[in-house]
């Protein structure tokens, strides 16, 4: 009994964690998806949501607002639109003038962009991390007549529950709305969709947008639930995220959700039966031996070398 | 059109207004428990609103802009003019590189010894990025883990001479090829990968080093790091003050002159510069060889250059080999310069470093990967006041290479043979 409820510990705590990759990993897949390119400033542009939410968080509190689902939302909403706004910002300045060119310029581009953007965050708010006020406390408690206790807190529960409100508005927009349609096109065929009348310019935007908005909320989860932000926050999470897109298949969205879940609760059983030391090891080695093993990943379709 | 262009713009400049104004117009101060919100100076809001109107401005006259901009070339002199003949130009660039090296001989004895230091890190600098040049530059292959071969050969050194009080010459060696071997085990299975998976495969493979070095207390200190690593001798003669080791003698006393912290540095400076002539020379030959000509063609068609025979594996794994030996070799060099080396010193960041100095200079040109060393590390230590926004604009300008000159600012021209018509 004692095992077991050690043991659902550790899966809820990877089941949340790894929701929230699944959030950061769609805004990879996606544009991997559309473009080919590994979007290397993703892990920044969900640092920025996270600082942009605490900044409305004791901005809203300082004004004496005191509705807590009030200012939760105002937050989110804060941090999507600096966060998508970025995101169609760097878009704009970084990759699309580096678009169709070699692999690895867009990839350069990128890494540029995200030191650009961490060091940026540096300058303006410093260097040291800054602790994220725990806003919603509490939760269930489980007990067997041992010692060890589980608890399922109510942070955890929000962000599955967002994670999962998210989730289902994304796919029913890419599956029901114009805009969703027409960026499956362009996933499909870029060429071919842009000679149908689709602007894939415009699509390309939306789905920086859409994925820098997910990243957000991303944001504001993690940072609550770690209690804390640092300008180098979004650098390993972004690679993780990166990882569980691998994982899943890249391109793919259900992939996305899927590989985030498999890596955040792998993550937590090293760190609850090894070690948490090593626990990135665990990530990183994971990613290898997937693009070692199986480029495509679990529910990618297999890419065609083209001569 | 121009109602459209106006709301373009007006739309440009509110997304500049909200991606600026949130983190540089309001700041988080940590205060005890308190987190409270503090506004700018109000010159950083002037800047914003300008910024912002600047972006308007430029949008709605982009066109004009960017034509005007198009036809600036045209007022270079020198933008129309043939290109250099190539046995003209391999000359001006091997005596360009000779007087640099002979300029290098002479230098540290004329001026300070924080210079002398700095000079050396640029050597090392220039030896890494002589490597990576080998990777990314002429195999094409994208290696965001370079820095774990150059903690490689530091830390091999750093535990060899903790363990068996190896010194500087043996370690030397062994670390590179330790590093070499590093090289070869992870680049066997990763080099089928395509390219951007093998740079993220690769980062990841630093980052492992990385932790393990972090978290291997045991072996390697975690965190604190080895310190207490041997200067190199010069034939069993040492730098310092007292003799530390029985048998050597000292450098002062040897040669009768009055001791001097000074000789030391000089002695790594020109230790580290005739490594650094080695690396430049090893790797200029070996751009020559076949595996070099072959080096390139993988990178500039894969298909075509697998269907003529080259073997893919092998080729991307020499490459691969080569440019982690160098990295072992600088490392060694660091560590003993530093006599201190710990995990902080091998972050992804130095990887970022020695890469945009490859792409500064123009992937797969020597010299201008060795002044792209000396402008990267030289230029934050005369800005001082700037150095906290060396990090900023090093990623701007890497953003702009790519967008503006993605061939770097010296490119490496390609050796062609036209062929004449047939009479």
């Amino acid at each position: 009994m004692q095992d077991l409820l050690y043991f659902s510990q550790q899966l809820i705590n990877g089941l949340t964690i790894g929701s929230a990759y699944a959030l950061i990993a769609i805004g990879y897949t996606m544009v991997y998806g559309i473009i080919g390119m590994i979007n290397f400033a993703h892990g920044e542009i969900y640092m920025i949501g996270a600082y942009t939410a605490l900044i409305a968080i004791t901005g809203l509190t300082a004004l004496g607002l005191a509705w807590l689902p009030l200012i939760l939302i105002v937050a989110l909403l804060c941090a999507m639109l600096v966060s998508s706004s970025m995101g169609w910002a760097v878009e704009r300045v970084a990759y699309r003038p580096v678009r169709g060119r070699h692999r690895l310029i867009p990839l350069i581009s990128a890494i540029g962009m995200s030191i650009f953007l961490q060091n940026y965050v540096h300058l303006a708010q410093g260097s040291r991390n800054i602790g994220f006020p725990a806003l919603i406390e509490g939760g269930f408690n489980f007990s067997a007549d041992g010692a060890f206790e589980m608890s399922l807190s109510y942070m955890q529960i929000t962000i599955f529950i967002t994670t999962l409100i998210c989730m289902t508005a994304l796919s029913l927009f890419i599956s029901r709305s114009r805009t969703g349609r027409a960026c499956r096109a362009v996933s499909q065929d870029i060429g071919m969709a842009s000679l149908l009348g689709i602007d894939t310019n415009r699509i390309i935007s939306a789905t920086f947008i859409i994925g820098a908005a997910l990243a957000a909320v991303a944001g504001l989860l993690l940072g609550m639930y770690y209690g804390s932000v640092d300008p180098l926050f979004g650098f390993i999470a972004g690679l993780k995220a990166f990882t569980a897109a691998v994982l899943g298949g890249i391109g793919s969205i259900p992939g996305a959700m899927l590989g985030g879940l498999i890596l955040g609760v792998s993550e937590s059983m090293t760190s609850g039966y090894l070690s948490g030391e090593y626990k990135d090891v665990v990530s990183f080695g994971l990613l290898i031996l997937i693009l070692l093993f199986k480029p495509t990943g679990l529910l990618g379709k297999p890419e065609v070398e083209k001569i | 059109m121009a109602a459209n262009n106006i709301r373009h713009a007006l739309f440009c400049a509110i997304v500049t207004l909200i991606i600026s104004f949130p983190i540089l117009g309001l700041s988080l101060e940590a205060k005890g428990v308190n987190i409270t919100l503090s506004g700018a100076k109000t010159s950083t809001y002037v800047a914003i609103v300008l910024a912002a109107v600047a972006v308007f401005v430029f949008q709605i006259f982009r066109d004009t802009f960017m034509g005007a901009l198009g036809k600036l070339p045209n007022l270079n002199p020198l933008a129309g003019r043939e290109p250099m003949e190539q046995n003209k130009r391999v000359k001006l660039e091997s005596w360009l590189l000779t007087g640099i090296v002979v300029f290098a001989l002479f230098w540290p004895f004329l001026v300070s010894r924080g210079s002398v230091d700095l000079a050396t890190l640029v050597l090392i600098y220039i030896m890494l990025a002589l490597g990576l040049n080998v990777v990314v530059g002429l195999a094409g292959l994208l290696d965001l883990g370079y820095v774990a071969f150059y903690a490689v050969g530091a830390y091999t050194f750093a535990l060899l001479s903790q363990y068996t009080g190896i010194s500087f010459w043996m370690a030397l060696p062994i670390g590179a090829l330790l590093a070499g071997l590093t090289g070869m085990i992870l680049g066997f299975p990763v080099l089928r990968l395509r390219g951007d998976y093998l740079a993220i495969v690769t980062l990841g493979f630093g980052e492992i080093i990385r932790i393990l070095l972090n978290n291997w207390t045991t072996l390697t200190g975690g965190p604190n790091g080895i310190g207490g690593i041997p200067e190199p001798t010069l034939f069993g003669m040492e730098f310092g003050r007292r003799v530390k080791e029985e048998g050597n003698t000292s450098f002062h006393e040897t040669f009768g002159i009055a001791y001097s912290g000074e000789h030391k540095v000089i002695f790594l400076y020109l230790i580290a510069l005739v490594l650094a002539v080695i690396t430049a020379l090893i790797i200029r030959r070996f751009m020559r060889m076949p595996v070099g000509r072959a080096w390139e063609a993988l990178r500039e068609d894969e298909i075509a250059a697998r269907s003529l025979g080259l073997s893919r594996t092998a080729v991307k794994l020499s490459a691969f080999t080569i440019g982690a030996f160098f990295a072992g070799f600088a490392g060694t060099v660091f560590a003993s310069k530093q006599g201190f080396i710990s995990p902080e010193s091998f972050v992804f960041l130095e990887s970022a470093i020695i890469l945009a100095i490859v792409v500064l200079g123009g992937m797969g040109s020597q010299l201008g990967v060795i002044l792209a060393a000396i402008a990267v590390t030289i230029l934050p230590e005369l800005a001082r006041e700037f150095s906290e926004y060396r990090m900023l604009i090093f990623g701007a300008a890497m953003v702009l290479m790519m967008v503006w000159r993605p061939q770097g600012l010296l490119p490496v021209r390609r050796v062609q043979i036209t062929l004449n018509k047939q009479g």
